[in-house]
This record gives structure tokens, C-alpha cells and sequence, in this order.
């Protein structure tokens, strides 16, 4: 058990960096995600077909491939950024493409009368997305969110494999220097079931809020 | 796909809407000119566009050289498929049984695993196993943690398709004197593979992305291969590229294996059973973008 009191501030540091990793990932990712699926439900052909291609190339290729590419290819074509800001922005654009299928679905859901509501009091496609339909878009689709963002937490761990000394590979260097594996990884996978734990909590609390039972 | 969702938002346009749509369009089309010239002129600007530095990838050397990569991939994904699938029933099996002590240990299982980053057990394998003297061959370092991550999520797929499974299914197979284990077996069992079918395929795609982690393992799959390839040539973005277009083609044939399965069910079984997927399948579905 020593080997974790030892290393509390590397275990501290990483656990900070997953939690920021984790939350600007998810804001981003909310962001795009809200733009990509109102691209795919748009009037405009060329957008639908951009947000369609979008959601494609970025879920079908490996989260640790874009990683990659982003960290020791871009600088090949002189975009040079710091690390840990590259991996949220890959993040946040890849788990955008999850979070637009997922805000897409709940656009779907929403009844058709609403939209045709909308739009017979004037509304424009922008105004009639932003007032009524994406709100009530918004609160169906809080559970797979949630799982989204449980999976984004997840994928934050893949930072690690291209130098990002988040929990994972600050569990993995302290190891290294101590060689306890048991304790080491164990704190290390509490930690992230507490965080999860904390994500699918805040879900339920989101979820009883606001769900709107069809 | 898009008919039904583009409908919701706007009407067969009028004389002004169509306007506004030719101009969003020649905006959007002119933004992505942009783009992609921007792009392309960053990759000229660093000499990433001279022609020597693509024409490798037309030889045939280095074509067979990345699908011998493919091919390492696509072996430790279908043997971690097969693991993780045949786990996935038994511990699916567990969650639904009468017993409370066969259903704690597989709930608890799957609510630990879908917590820990795959890459977590990986590392856990790599350099925590061999501590305790189980040092495994590279194919399986890459296979063990993908399974035991991906046992979980089949499991929650395998559980939704017997749960949409009519109970009456699994009560005749009793009433005809069968075993609980058999009638589970020759009756509930083959009815909810069938109908979880596209969530089996989608998670499969998931699993195969998640064989990319042989970059840390340096087992020589696609990823790793091309890391040892740039070493190499030095050709680095090229290769990510080329390795990613790769992944891009099989990955989109499964999704498009996924949907068209998705859309035959859709379109075949019986209302009843329509109705139940249409329940039990949206979980799963979550469930399997999981990975």
C-alpha cells in the first residue's frame, strides 16, 4: 500500500489530467456533436452529405490512429501544437462523431408535428432546430450521452500511448519505478470506476431531470 | 437514411428557400474548396507533396507488406471476437439465470470491465503479468485485454436479445419437458443471436479498432507495422495516411454489413418480434459504440 502513498502526486496529477482530458473532450465533443447533426438534418444537400462523410471517416478509423497522425504526422506538415492540446482536439472531433449520431437519433425522435408547428408560426430552419426541435432532442438522448461520455473517459487512456501522462500512464511510469503492479493498477482502475461512476451518477440526475417519457 | 430525419426540419422548398439553399450551398462548397487547398498547400509547403514521397505506395512490396499488417489484424480481431463472443454468452447466460449466486459474479464483471480503459489492461498484461511469471506471446498480450474488455459488451448485447425473446418461447421448450439449460440453449439462445446480429457485427468493428492497441504492444498489426514502416522510410504521414484509408474501407464494409442486416430484420420477422427488437435493440446499440 505504500507504493501509493509514495506516489500520491503522480497519481494526483494524472487523475487531474484524465478529469481534464475527460470534461474538455466532452464539452467539445457536445459541441460538435450539435453541429455535425444539425449539418445532417439540414435543407442543404452538400451538408448533409459533408456531416454524413464527417461521422464516417472519423468513427470508422481507430481513435489511436487519429492519435498518431495528429501527434507525430502533423508536424511533418508544419502544424505544430502542444500535445496534450492536440490529443483533446482529436478527442473532442472524434467522440463528436458518436455524440452527432446520438443527437441525430434524438432529432429523429422528436414528433414530426413539432417541426411542421415551427415552421407554420414562421420559424426558419435555423430558429426551428435551435428552439424547439434540438431542445427536446437534447433531453431523449441524455442516456446514450451518458454512455458517450463514459466511453470518452475511456478513450482518454489512449492519450497515454502517444505521451500524455494521464492516470494510465502514470500508473504504468510509477510501476515501472516501483515494479508493485498489483496495487499500482488496481488504484488506478478505482479510480477510473469512481470517475465513471461520477459520469453515469450526474446521467441519472440529468436523466430524472429532464428525460421526457414518449 | 436521411429521408425520414429531413423531412422533420423543412418543407419541398419554395421559390426563396431555394435561393437560400443554392446560396448555403455555393457557400459550403466554396468553404470546403478552402479547406482542402489550405490542407494541400501545408503539405506542399513542407515537401510532403513530391511525387517520390506517394510513389512508394503504388509498388507491390509495399502493398504486401501492410496486408501482411491487415492480416495480423484481422487474425487477432477474429480470435479476440471468438473469445469475447463465447464469453459474452456465457456471462449474457449468468445475468439471466433464476440463481441469484450465477447472476451476482457476471453483473459484476461486466459493470468492472466496461469501467477500465482497454488500454489499463494492456498494460496490465505487459508489464504486471510478467511479474507474476506469466510472460504470453505477443498475439495473445494483444488478444487477453481485448477479449476480457469486449467479453463485457457482448455480454450486454447477448443479454438484450434473450431478453426480447418472448418468455412463452422459453416456457413451451420447459412445457415440452426440456431442461432449463437445453431449452435456453436450443430455443431462447438461437432466436436472440439472429436478432442481435448487427449489434454483434457493429461491436466486431468496434473490437477491430481497438486492435490498433498493437502499437503498444508491438505486435506487428496494421498500426504497429506501419510504425515500423516510417521508422523505416521515414515516410511518416504517408503511411499513417495510407494505414488509415485501410482501416476506413474495412471498417466501413462492417458498418455497411451492420446496416444492411439491420434493415433485412427490419423488414422480415413477425410483428411480435419486430415490436421486441425494436425494445430491446437500441440498448444494445449504445451499448456497442462502447468500445
Amino acid at each position: 500500500m505504500n507504493v501509493i502513498t509514495d506516489h500520491l502526486s503522480e497519481f494526483g496529477d494524472g487523475l487531474l489530467l484524465t478529469v481534464e482530458l475527460t470534461l474538455l473532450s466532452l464539452a467539445g465533443a457536445l459541441v460538435a456533436g450539435i453541429v455535425v447533426a444539425a449539418m445532417r438534418v439540414s435543407p442543404v444537400r452538400v451538408l448533409r452529405a459533408a456531416g454524413m462523410a464527417y461521422v464516417e471517416v472519423l468513427q470508422n478509423i481507430p481513435l489511436l490512429v487519429w492519435l498518431v497522425i495528429a501527434v507525430f504526422g502533423l508536424p511533418e506538415i508544419g502544424v505544430i501544437a502542444g500535445l496534450f492540446t492536440t490529443s483533446v482536439v482529436v478527442i473532442v472531433l472524434y467522440q463528436g462523431a458518436y455524440t452527432a449520431e446520438a443527437i441525430r437519433s434524438g432529432i429523429n425522435a422528436v414528433p414530426a408535428g413539432q417541426g411542421e408547428a415551427a415552421r407554420a408560426l414562421g420559424l426558419t430552419f435555423t430558429q426551428s432546430l435551435r428552439l424547439v426541435v434540438l431542445p427536446q432532442a437534447l433531453r431523449t438522448v441524455v442516456q446514450p450521452l451518458g454512455n458517450i461520455a463514459i466511453m470518452t473517459l475511456m478513450n482518454t487512456a489512449l492519450a497515454a500511448a502517444v505521451g500524455v501522462v494521464e492516470l494510465t500512464s502514470a500508473a504504468n511510469r510509477v510501476n515501472l519505478a516501483e515494479a508493485k503492479p498489483i496495487w499500482i493498477f488496481v488504484t488506478a482502475g478505482l479510480a477510473y470506476m469512481a470517475l465513471s461512476g461520477l459520469l453515469g451518477l450526474t446521467t441519472g440526475v440529468l436523466e430524472r431531470k429532464w428525460a421526457i417519457l414518449r | 437514411m436521411s429521408a425520414p430525419s429531413s423531412r422533420l426540419l423543412f418543407d419541398e422548398p419554395g421559390p426563396r428557400a431555394r435561393r437560400r439553399i443554392r446560396v448555403a450551398t455555393t457557400l459550403s462548397v466554396l468553404a470546403g474548396i478552402v479547406l482542402v487547398a489550405l490542407a494541400l498547400r501545408q503539405f506542399a509547403d513542407n515537401g510532403q507533396m513530391a511525387a517520390d514521397r506517394w510513389r512508394p505506395y503504388g509498388t507491390w512490396p509495399m502493398w504486401r507488406y501492410l496486408l501482411e499488417g491487415l492480416w495480423s489484424t484481422l487474425q487477432a480481431a477474429a480470435v479476440s471476437i471468438a473469445i469475447a463472443a463465447a464469453a459474452g454468452v456465457v456471462l449474457a447466460l449468468g445475468r439471466v439465470s433464476p440463481s441469484r449466486w450465477l447472476r451476482i459474479p457476471p453483473a459484476a464483471y461486466v459493470e468492472i470491465v466496461r469501467t477500465i480503459p482497454a488500454l489499463l489492461l494492456v498494460y496490465i498484461v505487459l508489464f504486471a503479468l510478467p511479474r507474476y511469471g506469466v510472460d504470453l506471446p505477443l498475439f495473445w498480450k494483444l488478444v487477453v485485454p481485448l477479449s476480457v474488455s469486449n467479453a463485457a459488451a457482448f455480454a450486454e448485447i447477448f443479454r438484450a436479445g434473450i431478453r426480447s425473446v418472448e418468455r412463452g418461447q422459453l416456457e413451451a421448450g420447459l412445457a415440452l419437458g426440456l431442461t432449463r439449460g437445453r431449452a435456453m440453449r436450443t430455443v431462447v439462445l438461437p432466436q436472440a443471436a439472429r436478432r442481435v446480429l448487427p449489434s454483434l457485427v457493429s461491436q466486431s468493428a468496434g473490437l477491430l479498432k481497438d486492435t490498433s492497441l498493437g502499437y503498444v504492444v508491438s505486435y506487428a498489426e496494421l498500426l504497429y507495422s506501419g510504425k515500423v514502416l516510417a521508422n523505416f522510410n521515414h515516410l511518416l504521414i504517408q503511411t499513417y495516411l495510407v494505414i488509415a484509408l485501410i482501416y476506413l474501407v474495412i471498417n466501413a464494409s462492417l458498418a455497411k454489413l451492420a446496416r444492411t442486416l439491420e434493415a433485412r430484420q427490419r423488414n422480415r420477422p413477425s410483428r411480435a418480434a419486430r415490436t421486441a427488437v425494436a425494445a430491446a435493440v437500441p440498448t444494445a446499440a449504445t451499448d456497442a459504440g462502447n468500445s
